[in-house]
């Protein structure tokens, strides 16, 4: 089942920087990634977990998804990556190198041990895992279907283009069979496929077509390495007036469409189900974020009262 | 001592003047007749080059206990009044009030003159070093701080009464006509030195750049100067235009941007005939940026910008955007060289820019203005004078003129400097009074003044993060702690005059 939580935007803040992750509650993006793993030095990562756990623990209004970039399964850092994070709370884990799905299966169980050990409902961390390698990319639909707790698939260029020993470049033609591959994997799994970071934070114009290609393919969101590229995301995912028309015109009919005591009607002879329901759901809830309208929509609004 | 009505202790005298204390920004009203001083007759049409500034010392007729001044329009690379006092020193003048319009940090090396008794007290605000010791306690010597408009008021009216003006000339002929537009030392609109040339008993034009009679355009006319002397240099060109010309990229500093230019827009006022004033410093670009791309979209054609001009403000004008710039001070070499050919860049005097006892000044007509801080209590009172460490680091400037003045003045600020948070139960100094200021706009969210109730609704309408400004403290407390008060001595080393000449806030000494 495909959610409609808005993930246009996942910022990664270094996880040993207390100046960049005191301003983590004040950026507009709809996720942080607060990263252990590659922005953090060797010399720094026991301080960095220790820093992450107690920022965590202070950052009590949350007004964001927090995930934490843990560092990778195979390394000798992760399981204490875990056991420092996870008391403070985070929505999820991004899994860097997920390269199969017995990562996620790994990472799965030991989140439920934790999820025990805290009195937490099972289920309550989620995993973001990154295919970032040319076996991630091969083994993306299984992975994507490793465990319930996914909450999409995020591909990693730059891991990607080096296991690939080939460059990145600006247009990305270097990237179309392994962004496709995660997008039907992610797809087919019912979960978001989300885009890879652009690295160059002064190139605004390269960053909004590239946003402008992923979001044609069907990712829902992108990695972001500055604030800075924030606002540029957003304006390309920014939907257009008249799908908010049309989505709220959807809304109204499958509420109508309940109260007669069915969940299928027509709307100017296309017919609404659910599926239609849940993209203009999407649609909506991103109109929300920018603005554009002022309704709440819940559960019950997509799937009707029990 | 009597409590003014923003709570501080404010002595009957100062320095030996009696001293009023702030009650409100409108009602203290003037009472007095325009200064005057002796008309003078030159016969002659000859030269008045009277040789090197020491010569126009002696010429000038200055002696033990007057008051000078220049003009601070070359900043940080004024290289003048250093060279002045010295030569004052080495004529054996001594208690010489300087009473210029800014003070800045290349301006330490007036310390051992200080030290020496040459100098003996500042009629005008400080930046730097001078006021750091004078806070300690480690140089004795009152400082009197005043806005830009208070200063103009105050020569005008003859509070301060200038003996000589010493006015740094970039392009100067030997008849005395001067402007500030070319030459090695060029450093734009004369605008604060136009009071001084009206106002002092003697002025004296000193120039780097003598040039064949007549320099035109006339910015400061031959009638009202006494002599005119050459010295090999006014100053360092690199450092007259040295103001951040940058855009922030910092994303804080453009996040308190895009909020900034939220408030404009939701204020109403970015329309046409729209008017608009901005300072230096990467935020304040990073918000005419934004004002600019609203104002291009929108098709708009504004009234005029204000203030000291940056090459920004002049991009706007030559794009359509504003009619006019009025210009008190050039902030950059590209306003610099605006002025000198475009009628539309206006030069404007201190007193017609901010003075509050005119006929009313460009302030007066700001529709939205950005302005700075170093401290914001919950009260919306600014200080831009002290910082938390309790010293007198920086002059007021335009602050509480243009905050008076605006419909809707914005503080931009960030939340958090170091470790210190900015918004605070009381700041250390009150430099603008909180009832005119607006906005407070930080990264953490944005509070707006009871005053603003239309602006407030429309800003939660835009679901724009608005705050209660104690929330907004309390967020900030909740990072930093709560810093514990500065001690203070007794004794007042320094005065916050409001630009109606009231005062505000006194600076004290602080403990060891």
């Amino acid at each position: 089942m495909a959610d409609y939580k808005l993930r246009r935007s996942l910022l990664y803040v270094p996880g040993n920087m207390p100046s960049m992750l005191q301003n983590v509650p004040l950026f507009q993006c709809d996720a942080v990634q607060i990263d252990l793993e590659d922005a953090v030095p060797l010399a720094e990562k026991d301080a960095a977990r220790i820093l992450v756990r107690r920022f965590l623990d202070t950052y009590k209004e949350r007004n964001k998804e927090v995930l934490v970039r843990i560092n990778g399964l195979d390394t000798k850092w992760a399981l204490d990556d875990l056991k420092a994070v996870l008391p403070g709370l985070p929505d999820g884990i991004r899994l860097p190198k997920a390269d199969s799905p017995d990562v996620v299966e790994r990472l799965d169980t030991l989140l439920t041990e934790y999820e025990e050990e805290l009195g937490l409902e099972v289920g309550f961390f989620k995993i973001l895992p990154s295919i970032e390698t040319a076996m991630g990319v091969i083994n993306a639909v299984f992975t994507a279907r490793a465990s319930t707790r996914l909450i999409g698939l995020a591909f990693g260029a730059e891991d990607y283009t080096a296991t690939m020993e080939i460059n990145r470049t600006k247009t990305g033609e270097e990237l179309f069979n392994a962004r496709m591959n995660v997008l039907w994997a992610a797809k087919a799994a019912g979960i978001q496929a989300l885009d890879s970071i652009f690295a160059d934070v002064n190139d605004m114009d390269a960053l909004r077509t590239e946003t402008e290609l992923i979001k044609k393919l069907g990712f829902t969101g992108k990695s972001l390495v500055n604030p800075r590229q924030i606002d540029v995301v957003h304006e390309v995912f920014a939907p257009k007036q008249a799908e908010v028309d049309y989505a709220l015109q959807v809304m109204d009919a499958i509420k109508r469409a309940r109260e007669m005591g069915t969940g299928v009607i027509s709307l100017k002879g296309k017919m609404i189900d659910r599926p239609v329901v849940v993209r203009a759901a999407r649609v909506l809830s991103t109109a929300r974020a920018h603005g554009m309208v002022d309704v709440v929509i819940n559960e019950e609004d997509i799937n009707g009262a029990e | 001592m009597a409590l003014n009505s923003v709570g501080r202790d404010i002595p009957e005298t100062f320095a030996g003047k009696k001293l009023i204390p702030y009650s409100d920004p409108w009602s203290l009203q003037p009472h007095a007749e325009r200064s005057t001083r002796a008309i003078r007759r030159i016969t002659h049409n000859g030269s008045k080059l009277v040789g090197g500034l020491r010569d126009a010392i002696i010429a000038s007729g200055l002696k033990d206990g007057m008051t000078i001044s220049t003009h601070h329009s070359l900043r940080n690379g004024d290289q003048l009044l250093n060279d002045l006092v010295r030569e004052i020193d080495a004529l054996g003048i001594r208690d010489i009030k300087i009473a210029s319009s800014s003070v800045h940090i290349v301006h330490a090396e007036l310390i051992p003159f200080i030290r020496k008794g040459v100098i003996s007290g500042f009629e005008c605000g400080v930046n730097g070093l001078i006021g750091e010791l004078v806070s300690k306690g480690e140089l004795d010597c009152p400082i009197i701080v005043r806005s830009h408009g208070g200063r103009a008021r105050a020569l005008i009216t003859g509070e301060v009464p200038v003996d000589v003006a010493f006015l740094a000339a970039p392009y100067c002929d030997e008849y005395g006509n001067f402007n500030g537009y070319y030459g090695p030392s060029a450093c734009g609109s004369l605008g604060y030195a136009q009071v001084d040339a009206q106002h002092a008993h003697k002025v004296v034009a000193v120039t780097d750049n003598l040039v064949p009679f007549p320099a035109v355009p006339v910015g400061i006319p031959q009638s009202v100067v006494d002599f005119v002397c050459q010295v090999p240099r006014l100053g360092d060109p690199k450092k007259i235009v040295s103001s951040t010309t940058k855009i922030t990229t910092d994303p804080i500093g453009l996040q308190i941007a895009k909020y900034a230019a939220l408030v404009m827009e939701s204020s109403g006022y970015i329309k046409d005939g729209f008017s608009f004033q901005t300072g230096t410093g990467g935020i304040s670009l990073a918000v005419a940026e934004n004002v600019r791309a609203i104002m291009r979209a929108g098709k708009i054609k504004g009234a005029f910008g204000c203030g000291g001009i940056t090459g920004n403000f002049v991009d706007m004008l030559e794009e359509g955007l504003f009619e006019a710039l009025f210009d008190v001070q050039c902030f950059d070499l590209k306003a610099v060289e605006s002025i000198g050919r475009n009628q539309k860049h206006v030069e404007m005097t201190a007193g017609t820019y901010a003075n509050p006892f005119n006929c009313g000044s460009v302030v007066n007509r700001l529709d939205c203005a950005i302005l700075s801080a170093t401290e914001i209590d919950v009260n919306f009172n600014v200080n831009v004078n002290t910082e938390s460490t309790g010293y007198l680091l920086h002059n007021t400037g335009g602050h509480c003129d243009v905050a008076a003045g605006a419909k809707v003045s914005i503080v931009v600020c960030p939340s958090i400097r170091g470790r210190l948070p900015m918004i605070r139960d009381e700041v250390t100094t009150i430099t603008t009074p909180g009832e005119t200021v607006g906005v407070i706009v930080t990264e953490r969210g944005i509070a707006v003044n009871d005053n603003l109730p239309e602006l407030k609704a429309e800003l939660i309408r835009r679901r724009a993060p608005v705050k209660d400004i104690r929330q907004l403290r309390d967020e900030i407390y909740a990072v930093t702690g709560v810093p514990r008060p500065i001690e203070f001595e007794d004794k007042v080393v320094g005065l916050i005059e409001y630009r109606d000449g009231s005062i505000i806030d006194v600076v004290r000494q602080v403990c060891p």
